[in-house]
């Protein structure tokens, strides 16, 4: 974070024009500084810090069970991506086998949030370079799955429903259906949306050709996720490094090659698809029945019954609620395929009670740092296409 | 790792194996040339940088530690090279040059736990304000902060 808006190329002909952090289009309180030559941004300079809430510093101050709840408010449009990666990185460092119900529960889970927060970023972005009524649209949809979410945690956004050893609690029964009645009516939607922006010449107009990077340079850049597939790059951690039973799911990493702001749209419209594919498989896949927590005495909480029946479970439900559990000294890197890019957890083990140490490897903040990239050269109204473009979460950017 | 050591053995300080991962503890000098290495090497080819994260072990000795998340696209392979830096000194040689990327990143942890990167192109405070005292992802930093 800095204050100061003065020149960086020091031009006698450019003004230097404060964007942010307040505006509609940064989704949050993103600021950007540009400098500008008439109507183009000759330097565009992103400040950020606006929202740093030090929830990695947190972290170290909580048990590794209390920490889970931290990870829902960094990403806070995917939170179960966030709860997946970090129960990950510390089943990890324990050496926990998750039962396969609760590791397909957690791909459906995980997918729904895809879907969501991909919805989000068409509808949000279409509202900011004018399209408004597919924001609606896409909202509406929305709301769907987040009862879904509701219905099955109790919580419609922060729900740290995976818990370190596999989920919180059984799902309610019936929820499949109503999975199924969700899914089967996205893919008209998307149709809907498609008709409204894919063909549409003034969609067209502000997309095709703005914001441009090569496969090259999104690699430098360290972009990934949508960015990185829209260059070109077919790369997706849930293929190169499967984890929670991925590799047991058929679907397609979505690649476009132009590396403009619409190649991002079409990349993230057909990952909606895919997700939708995942999604039905997974269906299919779970178990009507079975376990849906590892085996881990002192891990993993035992539940009401077992406290109350007998004292094994009492102590230690008594143990993991007062103390919690030390694993063994360590560093795991835990990276999973986020709505936004390669989601990483660094979590690191003292052996005692409480994480060492907790980083974030946030999409966002580094999808963010491309943004002069896109920008730079082009006109100040693409500056706003090019921030949409990187669907970034200002609460993922500045933890 | 074998062939990090094939290359310069001077550069392989120690490796760690945990679940699965591997670390290459490199000695502070020899970083930037072992980093190139992985990076350009075609049988390597490392040219992803995921993250940079630093961990503090206040009150010992060597005090920081720097780890460099490596990622090879083309081979799906990961790897972690760490960097131990004293308390007095802690300053490391910046990768910019080698991942661009590593900006943002190392002007992340210059900001939380005070790492120095040498020949970074603007090494200043990222998520702090500017005037912030301390670096606060530091193990002696309190977590409500001074007072």
């Amino acid at each position: 974070m800095t204050a100061t808006i003065e020149t960086v190329t020091g031009a006698a002909n450019t003004m230097v024009l404060n964007m942010g952090p307040q505006h509609p289009s940064t989704h949050g309180v993103l600021r950007v500084v540009l400098e500008l030559n008439g109507e183009i941004v000759v330097k565009a300079r992103p400040v950020i810090g606006y929202l740093h809430t030090g929830i990695e510093k947190n972290m170290e101050s909580k048990t590794y069970s209390q920490a889970l709840t931290m990870t829902d408010r960094i990403d806070y449009l995917a939170p179960l991506s966030n709860n997946l990666c970090y129960c990950l990185a510390v089943e990890k460092i324990l050496g926990l086998e998750i039962p396969k119900r609760a590791q397909y529960i957690r791909v459906l889970l995980t997918e729904l949030t895809r879907i969501a927060s991909h919805l989000v970023w068409v509808g949000t972005h279409a509202i900011d370079l004018g399209a408004m009524s597919v924001f609606l649209y896409t909202f509406r949809e929305r709301e769907e799955i987040m009862k879904i979410f509701e219905y099955v945690s109790g919580q419609r956004m922060m729900t740290s429903y995976f818990r370190i050893g596999g989920i919180a609690l059984e799902p309610p029964p019936n929820w499949l259906d109503r999975v199924r009645r969700v899914i089967d009516a996205l893919p008209g939607h998307i149709d809907e949306y498609e008709d409204l922006l894919t063909n549409n010449r003034i969609w067209l107009g502000r997309t095709k050709g703005v914001g441009i990077i090569s496969a090259e340079d999104a690699i430098a850049m360290g972009a990934s996720g949508p960015m990185l597939r829209g260059s070109g790059v077919a790369y997706d951690i849930r293929k190169a490094f499967p984890y929670s039973s991925y590799d047991e799911f058929d679907f397609k990493i979505q690649t476009q090659t132009a590396g403009d702001c619409f190649a991002r749209y079409q990349v993230r419209v057909a990952e909606i698809r895919e997700s939708i594919k995942i999604v039905r498989q997974a269906i299919e896949k779970i178990p009507a029945e079975g376990p849906i927590k590892a085996v881990a005495p002192g891990i993993v909480a035992p539940s009401r019954e077992e406290m109350k029946a007998s004292i094994e479970g009492l102590i230690y439900h008594f143990k993991i609620f007062t103390e919690g559990f030390a694993p063994p000294p360590g560093e795991v890197y835990q990276a999973i395929e986020s709505p936004r890019g390669e989601l990483g957890f660094f979590v690191a083990s003292d052996g005692s009670s409480h994480p060492y140490r907790v980083k974030v490897r946030a999409p966002s903040f580094i999808n963010l740092q491309t943004l002069p990239k896109l920008c730079e050269g082009r006109l100040i109204a693409d500056v706003v296409a090019c921030i949409g473009t990187t669907d970034i979460v200002l609460g993922e950017v500045d933890r | 790792m074998h062939q990090l050591r094939a290359w310069d053995a001077q550069s392989v300080a120690e490796v760690i194996e945990f679940r699965g991962e591997t670390t290459i503890v490199v000695p502070r000098e020899h970083l930037l040339r072992a980093a190139a290495f992985l990076a350009i090497d075609p049988s390597l080819h490392f040219s992803f940088l995921s993250d940079i994260s630093t961990l503090d072990r206040f009150p010992l000795e060597p005090r920081f530690e720097v780890n460099y998340h490596l990622l090879s696209l083309d081979r799906n392979e990961r790897v972690r090279l760490k960097v131990r830096l004293g308390g007095s000194d802690p300053i490391v040689h910046s990768v910019t040059s080698i991942w661009p990327t590593a900006n943002w990143h190392e002007r992340e942890n210059f900001d939380l736990m005070g790492i120095r990167f040498e020949g970074h192109p603007e090494l200043s405070r990222i998520l702090m304000p500017d005037d912030w005292e301390g670096h606060p992802q530091r193990k002696d930093y309190p977590v409500e902060g001074y007072r």
